[in-house]
């Protein structure tokens, strides 16, 4: 018995739009990076899930899966990096009060 | 190398060696070597023009080259002058010149100060000498923008205000302005942007010339103070510093005029014809409100800045009586009225330079304490009420009669209307002179005060000689005019 | 004739080295400098007049009109051009040496008055100036030309009556003579505007083509025309620059607003009629009334004033009145059938300004002595100034047309042209010169006789009640009696020239004769208003003097207050066009068209305001933007599809 492909597509989807509306909401730069690992997560899913049921004789989906990963994981590295930063300089990384920049 | 190119270069010249002065003195010797190179460059070209027009040469054009910059939009670099022309580089060239000696002393940044000066003065020089409508467009532009740093950073009062105005409504006739030109362009069919070329064309449909006549119409007259779009000259004049206001009052609003008559009227015939009654109406409301309402200021730069008003009006007016007489009279009106106000405006700026005051009801008795400045205020005053021996009379008589000539109750009307003018004119005149340069002296401060330095009382004697000059000797100019006029009246009236 | 040119030439280079390096000059260089070219000019005057009278009439019988110098100053169309050129015709060779010689007198004059004061290169600058406008606008070839030269001496009786540029009333004044002039100035121009169109030419004698098609044209440019002449003339009710004129200098006033600026109307009017006559008759009679309505007011006037320089000038804009009714009243320009007014107002014109230039020149030489204008501050001055008493006297008699003296000759010719026009016309003309023996004498008495004032201040000082001894009054340096003695005795014979000789109203040779019946009323109307003047004035304080001041309390306050025309000017001019028309344009300008534009940047700024908003910098509100637009356009799609 296979779990039909619409199961694991409503899985990314949901988990993408969870992770849109946290993007959209949420005002803690930790947050927003939690939020935008999981669209990213939930984009990679789909990568695996369309290789798995539409060419399964071929490997192109997962590696880019793999890379998908893979960049998130330096993605997550360097705004972790800002974040810090960010907090040394600022004392919060609450986005409300980045706003050097605009002014 | 065509003689009219070097208007732009040297300039250009003089504004890459202002970049590389380093102190004070070879700000003035550039500016000074410069300013002069131009006026002899012009008066050359004068007198070469009129032995040219002398020995027979009745093109419209002289001097013409053309150089294709884009081939695609047939935008050139097209020069040449006529009459006009001519008349008015001399003007701009004088203006120029003087005004250099009327800001002699000014702090601070005074080589930054000359080098939008320069580039102002190209922007002039280079919209006189196009005949293309989108270099000359280009030009224009050239031209308004110095004027907006010049009077917001060098500028008195509330200048930011005014400058931002100044540039906000001139911009906004640009707007109109351009889309004006592009109308002509694509009008015309779209195959030259030459103004004589399009003239020659003579194609564009009437229904096209009658949106785009009053917009190219309008775009020039903000320039040249057309009411209701004339508020920007007070506020603007008033905080402009000295040779600004020379420049900005002789010649940049004299680019209104010009562009009127050699763009909208001569390019739009039809329209001009038919709509012209519209902006008679205004003009005519121009000549009579500036006046009017002179008489009531107690800011010396206002009571002139409305004169302006007033003044050129007369020269759309004349303009737009579309006679051979009264357009040389509007042309003449513009070099009459550009040398007159320069000069009124390098005394004000003088007297203002000492008691720090503009205002009419502080001052009393100056022609006891500065007796060079009061006599050459009164003749500048009895130059700008029009008496005879000074350029207004020639200018204002010429378009008068010139008006009369138009046989039609509205014509004569408005003309009667606009005559009124010469009355309110003294009126004002008199009443400033009255007020500040007789009398005894009541402000104790002003006692100490100076009169005219050199530089000072060089630039009034150059500018009274130069009015005093096409006022008693006023043929050689109205011929030089004239011949100009007549070539661009037969478009008008075909 | 050719030498015509230095008369203009010579005043005028004198005005440009005296205001270009006069300054430096000391004051007796720059007076002689001034004189003596004027001495130059009225010499070349009197030659250029000889020779052109001497010339001799035509076959016509007339004295042609001699243009030595014409050119084309400025070309204004195919058809219209301004000349500048010389034209001498038999008035304005008259005017020539009325001017040269006026002037000539002030400049002399000048010379002992104006000593010592401060200017005085800028003085005779601008008498040169003015004597160069005025010849200039007497010999002008055209009209266009006239106008110029009629601006020109507008301005510089500008500049000579605010010569003392540090006294109020003088500042005023000069502002007032000139604006007032100038109003009138724009009905001449408009009026030179429609006779230049319409006549094709600017000349005087335009085709009779053009002149045949002008029709109702013509008097209408005549009119406006005779409306700037009124200005400069100072006719009612333009006339009230002149009698505020009088704060310029003394010699000012009887160079320019007794001699010959003020008849410049006159002589314009004098130059247009034969277009008058031939085309406008209706507008001809209007002036004549119109001056004899400004006779009688300035007559009444003069009768009550207290300063001795404001009777003169009243009497002046009577006198010039004459002269337009004298040009009024003609009917034909033949001089036996109602052509007799034109020769009587030029000859009028000729022995006004003699005798008018010295009764000026003398109340000069008064004020000189008791340094003061008020007649209150006089009487008694025959004493102290026999020189001056005798000339001034002579010019009293001259002008209340007592004969021998050349105003009687003048003004009963302009009397037999009245009563040739209309017997009510010319009682009335008579009623007023009747009216101007009374004021003359008035002032005469009131000058020379009586209680002396410096006498009455010395008792006073001796007494000890007042701290200051009076200022003795003492006759005028010969500089200034010299001026007076030749204008005296030009007075004394001017009447016999045989004027009619040499101008008349169609040029042919007029021989004046008296009229005996209007003659001999004329006389003894003026020697009873003499009489008259006699009872009340020669001693002060005499009960019918008082008398009448009782009774006629009213009416001669309101004529010293010259009958409120002063002030409804003033209601016109500062209420109604600086308050109710200047003040409101000014603030429209402002308030209305400014601030509508000032509307629109606020407007402008508003709205940017408004938007600025959604761009709030802010990453996550655009993502939201950004979604919901994605949505939108997909929603719209599907909706399409």
């Amino acid at each position: 018995m296979t779990i039909p492909a619409q199961y694991m597509l409503i899985l990314s989807a949901v988990l993408f739009f969870v992770g849109v509306f946290g993007f959209f909401t949420r005002r803690n730069l930790v947050s927003l990076l939690i939020c935008t690992e999981l669209m990213l997560n939930a984009v990679d899913i789909n990568f695996a899930v369309f290789n798995a049921y539409c060419h399964p004789e071929h490997l192109e989906g997962y590696i880019f899966s793999l890379f998908g990963i893979g960049i998130a994981a330096a993605e997550t590295a360097v705004a972790i990096a800002i974040i810090i930063n960010v907090y040394r300089n600022f004392h919060s990384i609450h986005i409300k009060r980045l706003t050097n920049l605009k002014h | 190398m065509n003689i009219l190119l070097l208007f732009v270069i040297i300039p250009l010249v003089m504004l890459l060696a202002l970049w590389g002065c380093r102190n004070l003195t070879q700000v003035r010797a550039t500016m000074v070597t410069g300013s002069t190179a131009l006026l002899a460059l012009s008066a050359y070209l004068t007198v070469e023009f009129i032995s040219l027009r002398n020995g027979g040469n009745s093109e419209a054009m002289l001097y013409c080259d053309s150089w294709s910059w884009y081939e695609p939009l047939n935008i050139c670099l097209s020069i040449g002058v006529d009459g006009i022309s001519v008349a008015m580089l001399l003007l701009s060239s004088i203006i120029v010149f003087t005004g250099t000696f009327a800001s002699w002393r000014l702090k601070p940044m005074t080589k930054e100060f000359f080098l939008w000066y320069t580039l102002l003065s190209l922007g002039v020089y280079g919209f006189f000498i196009s005949t293309d409508l989108f270099t000359m467009f280009m030009f224009y532009e050239t031209a308004l923008i110095p004027m907006y740093l010049l009077i917001g950073v060098w500028g008195s009062g509330r200048k930011e205000y005014s400058a931002m105005k100044l540039t906000l409504m001139l911009m906004g006739g640009s707007a109109f302005l351009l889309m004006g030109i592009l109308g002509i362009y694509f009008g015309s069919g779209a195959t030259t942007m030459n103004i004589h070329e399009i003239a020659a064309l003579n194609c564009i449909p009437t229904a096209t010339q009658y949106i785009f006549f009053p917009m190219t119409f309008i775009g020039f007259g903000v320039l040249g103070a057309l009411f209701p779009f004339h508020t920007w000259s007070p506020d603007g004049h008033a905080c402009a510093p000295t040779s600004v206001s020379m420049l900005h009052a002789g010649v940049l609003m004299k680019l209104g005029g010009y562009g009127c008559f050699r763009i909208a009227m001569y390019l739009l015939p039809q329209a001009a014809e038919d709509l012209a009654w519209i902006f008679i109406i205004l003009t005519t409301v121009s000549v009579v409100y500036g006046a009017l309402s002179a008489i009531s200021q107690t800011d010396l730069k206002y009571i002139n800045a409305y004169s302006s008003v007033s003044h050129c009006g007369l020269v759309l007016f004349a303009i737009l009586m579309m006679t051979k007489s009264a357009c040389t009279g509007a042309i003449l009106q513009m070099l009459s009225h550009g040398l007159m106000t320069a000069l009124f405006f390098a005394l004000i700026g003088m007297i203002y330079g000492r008691t720090h005051t503009r205002d009419i009801r502080q001052m009393r008795g100056l022609m006891k304490i500065m007796p060079f400045l009061a006599v050459g205020y009164v003749i500048a005053g009895l130059a700008n009420l029009g008496l005879p021996g000074f350029s207004g009379f020639v200018a204002e008589m010429t378009i008068f009669v010139g008006a009369f000539e138009v046989n039609d109750i509205f014509h004569r009307t408005v003309t009667i209307i606009a005559c009124t003018s010469i009355v309110i004119t003294a009126v004002y005149i008199l009443r400033v002179v009255g007020r500040i340069l007789y009398g005894e002296p009541e402000n104790e401060e002003h006692m100490k005060l100076t009169d005219a330095t050199w530089d000072e009382r060089f630039t009034v004697i150059c500018l009274v000689i130069c009015v005093i000059a096409i006022g008693v000797a006023p043929m050689w100019i109205s011929n030089l005019i004239n011949s100009g006029v007549g070539d661009v009246l037969v478009n008008i009236n075909r | 004739m050719e030498q015509s040119i230095y008369i203009l030439a010579l005043p005028l280079l004198s005005f440009i080295t005296l205001a270009l390096i006069g300054k430096k000059l000391p004051h007796k260089v720059a007076g002689i400098i001034g004189t003596l070219s004027l001495l130059a000019t009225t010499v070349l005057a009197y030659v250029t007049t000889a020779s052109y009278f001497l010339a001799g009439r035509n076959a016509d019988g007339i004295f042609a009109e001699a243009m030595p110098y014409n050119l084309t100053w400025l070309p204004i169309n195919e058809t219209l051009s301004i000349d500048l050129g010389i034209l001498i015709s038999p008035i304005s060779a008259m005017m020539l040496v009325v001017i040269t010689t006026i002037s000539l007198m002030v400049h002399i004059y000048s010379l002992g008055y104006m000593k010592g004061e401060r200017g005085f290169q800028r003085y005779y600058a601008f008498l040169s100036l003015f004597t160069f406008s005025m010849l200039g606008l007497v010999v002008a070839t055209n009209i266009f030309q006239m106008y110029i030269f009629w601006e020109l001496v507008g301005v510089s009786s500008y500049l000579l009556i605010g010569f003392y540029y540090t006294k109020p009333a003088a500042i005023a004044a000069s502002k007032k003579a000139f604006i007032v002039t100038r109003f009138a100035d724009l009905f001449f121009l408009i009026g030179i505007l429609i006779y230049g169109y319409y006549m094709e030419t600017f000349s005087f004698t335009p085709g009779e083509t053009a002149l045949a098609a002008a029709g109702t044209v013509l008097p209408t440019a005549l009119m406006l025309m005779f409306i700037g002449g009124a200005g400069k003339s100072a006719m009612f009710p333009l006339h009230i620059w002149l009698p505020d004129a009088m704060e310029g200098p003394t010699p000012v006033s009887a160079l320019i607003h007794a001699a010959t600026m003020v008849v410049a109307g006159v002589f314009l009017t004098a130059r247009m009629f034969p277009l008058f006559i031939e085309f406008a008759p209706g507008v001809l009679h209007t002036i004549a009334y119109i001056g004899a309505f400004t006779a009688l007011y300035a007559a009444i006037v003069a009768c009550v004033q207290t300063d001795i320089k404001r009777v003169l000038a009243f009497s002046t804009i009577s006198q010039i009145a004459f002269m337009m009714v004298a040009l009024g009243v003609c009917t034909g320009s033949d001089p036996h059938e109602g052509g007799l007014g034109y020769m009587a107002s030029m000859f009028h014109l000729f022995t006004h300004a003699i005798f008018k230039g010295l009764l000026f020149l003398g109340a000069g030489a008064i004020i000189h002595a008791v340094h003061s204008n008020e007649k209150s501050h006089m009487g008694g001055l025959r004493k102290y100034m026999p020189v001056t008493h005798i000339t001034f006297l002579i010019a009293c008699l001259a002008i209340a047309g007592i004969p021998p003296f050349s105003g009687f000759f003048s003004k009963d010719e302009i009397l037999a042209a009245c009563y040739a026009f209309s017997k009510p016309m010319g009682l009335f003309m008579s009623g007023i010169a009747a009216m101007t023996a009374f004021y003359m004498f008035r002032l005469y008495y009131l000058i020379f006789w009586g209680k002396s004032h410096y006498e009455e201040q010395l008792a006073l000082y001796r007494s000890g009640n007042i701290a200051h001894e009076p200022h003795k009054p003492h006759e005028a340096p010969m500089t200034m009696t010299v001026p007076l003695v030749i204008l005296a005795a030009a007075t004394c014979v001017a009447g016999f020239i045989p004027f009619g000789e040499f101008i008349s109203s169609n040029g042919h040779a007029y021989a004046i004769h008296l009229d005996t019946k209007v003659a001999t009323t004329s006389i003894l109307l003026a020697v009873t208003a003499i009489v008259i003047a006699t009872i009340m004035y020669i001693k002060p304080g005499r009960r019918i003097t008082r008398v009448v001041k009782v009774v006629l309390r009213e009416p001669i306050r309101a004529a010293y207050h010259r009958f409120y025309m002063d002030e409804a000017w003033l209601f016109v001019t500062k209420k109604i066009i600086f308050n109710c028309i200047s003040r409101p344009i000014a603030w429209f300008d402002r308030h209305v068209i400014d601030a509508s534009l000032d509307l629109t940047a606020k407007g402008t700024q508003w709205l940017g305001a408004l938007i600025r908003p959604l761009q709030s910098g802010n990453v996550q509100t655009y993502c939201v933007y950004l979604l919901s637009g994605a949505l939108m356009i997909l929603l719209l799609l599907l909706y399409l599809n």
